[in-house]
């Protein structure tokens, strides 16, 4: 059992509470993730000229020594923003290409950190622990923001670690949070990667993200990728997704993994239960209702 | 009596449910807030309005007692119901009425997949439309659908009786229409009637077991 919400604000002015409100969403799902907890947030987009990285370090990583370890071996203006045992990076770079040598340079030289996500506006933050643990580590309620994902672990399939804490993000902008489990990632984690797609894990969920980068990559919408994830992913899952721009929700087609979603003039939430979408503001006068199996919903901003 | 959660647990309104002192009584039950196991276990024959969304299990093995829920229910509501009245304005979240054995169990908006599974007895009268797989296994009683249903209704259906309005994405094995006789119509007329809805009971259609499945026969090997 996991638990996760997602919230996507339609209203701009809501934008500083974002972490504060996803927050509150997590801690209610406590009792169906107690091991790990972890948030994507997109926020503070970064130039075209730009990307922005999240690391994961190990709890004594010293970041001005991973600084030190990054100017040696790149000359561009890099900004490190230490959070914890976190930090996000923005570096100039001229081509995408630079970007994911830069990521696979890190999770290859850097034995002391790995690479959490890549991309303009995506920082993702996880952890072990109780979710009020893991937003007082981040000070998650801080944060604002378009949008976000958040999850719950209750590992049934891999090991309890950090690195196996959900958000995962395998693409540019791109993560994934599930509840449920696939039976087939095995066997598609070694098609994806033959297709160039990386992973860090033995993790059924990271397989599902890495899937939709594929997708992606290919040229398909977001939508086209998961109705493409509906024939090709085995067990059970709802995912809650976020773009740069877009959050989806999916369910596969026995629809035995819990799933709610809440729309009013100012926002979307999905939760894997009401709970979690009681704590919004303007909660009462939403439209609530359960998504259907094998349906995609999709919001994006233009 | 008055139990708002968000200052009294879950566990201290359904003590007060299971205690002598509930009987005739009338209770209500402010900010739910999609708490889990919200009037679970109910004995007496007391009234419990309960205002706003719940979790999961919401009115589990109830008997004797009518529970309102004016909002919607989370996975499992009145779950293994014996008897009593469970009426839920909003809608419900997969396998409402699950192996429930009597009573009556209304659902005035839509109910998710599941709905009936494994039914002993209830009677379950849906105002909206129910998901896939609904009174699958359903041994007894009778499941009322004013909207459509989703694929696969009714399979390995024992002896409940389904009576839908709407339509059925697909018919699960052993799954049949049946004739709707005088007697149905009047016996679903009043089931509606207690339930609360004007619909009329010649628009229904009526469900059941082809009985192809009750014993082992070689040529349904495919479809066990």
């Amino acid at each position: 059992m996991c638990g996760i919400v997602g919230l996507y604000y339609k209203n701009p002015e809501l934008e500083s509470s974002l972490g504060t409100m996803l927050s509150d969403m997590l801690i209610q799902m406590t009792d169906r993730g107690p091991d790990s907890a972890g948030v994507a947030i997109y926020h503070d987009a970064v130039s075209t000229k730009q990307v922005k990285i999240t690391l994961q370090g190990l709890d004594d990583v010293d970041w001005k020594q991973v600084q030190g370890r990054i100017a040696e071996q790149y000359t561009q203006n890099i900004s490190i923003s230490p959070l914890a045992n976190h930090a996000v990076i923005v570096m100039d770079v001229d081509s995408q290409e630079e970007a994911d040598q830069f990521a696979s340079w890190v999770g290859s030289d850097l034995d002391e950190v790995n690479v959490t996500s890549v991309g303009s506006a995506i920082e993702i933050y996880k952890e072990k622990g109780l979710p009020d643990q893991v937003v007082d580590k981040f000070d998650l309620r801080t944060m604002r923001g378009t949008h976000a994902l958040g999850h719950t672990r209750m590992a049934t399939e891999s090991a309890v670690t950090t690195e196996h804490s959900h958000p995962f993000s395998t693409g540019l902008d791109l993560c994934l949070v599930h509840n449920g489990s696939l039976s087939n990632h095995n066997q598609l984690r070694e098609k994806l990667q033959k297709k160039g797609i990386r992973f860090q894990t033995d993790n059924d969920s990271e397989v599902a993200a890495g899937y939709l980068t594929w997708r992606l990559s290919e040229g398909a919408t977001l939508d086209e990728a998961l109705e493409a994830a509906i024939k090709d992913l085995d067990g059970f899952y709802t995912f809650a997704i976020g773009t740069k721009n877009g959050f989806a929700v999916l369910r596969d087609p026995i629809a035995c993994k819990p799933a709610v979603l809440a729309e009013t003039d100012d926002w979307v939430a999905m939760s894997s239960e009401f709970r979690a979408i009681a704590q919004l503001p303007n909660s009462k006068n939403a439209r609530i209702w359960e998504p259907e199996p094998a349906r995609i919903y999709s919001w994006e901003r233009s | 009596m008055e139990f708002d959660l968000q200052d009294a647990g879950v566990r201290e309104l359904n003590q007060a449910l299971h205690a002598d002192t509930a009987a005739n009584a009338q209770f209500s039950v402010l900010h739910p807030g999609g708490k889990h196991n919200v009037a679970t276990g109910a004995i007496h024959e007391s009234t419990v309005d309960i205002q706003g969304h719940v979790g999961y299990y919401c009115a589990g093995m109830n008997q004797n007692a009518t529970i309102n829920v004016q909002g919607n229910a989370g996975p499992g509501l009145a779950e293994n119901m014996m008897s009593g009245r469970v009426e839920v304005q909003g809608n419900a979240s997969q396998y409402c009425g699950a192996t429930a054995h009597g009573g009556l169990l209304i659902v005035h908006g839509d109910a998710a997949a599941r709905c009936g599974i494994s039914m002993k007895g209830v009677d379950i009268v849906i105002g909206g439309s129910i998901g896939h797989m609904s009174a699958f296994m359903a041994q007894s009683g009778r499941l009322v659908i004013c909207g459509d249903a989703g694929d696969s209704l009714g399979d390995s259906i024992y002896e409940a009786q389904i009576f839908l309005r709407g339509s059925a994405a697909s018919l699960g094995t052993d799954c049949v229409e049946k004739e709707m006789t005088e007697q149905h119509q009047k016996e679903l007329a009043a089931l509606l009637q207690q339930a609360g809805l004007d619909y009329d009971a010649a628009s229904f259609r009526r469900y059941g077991s082809a009985r192809q499945l009750y014993n082992f026969n070689i040529d349904n090997v495919s479809a066990y």
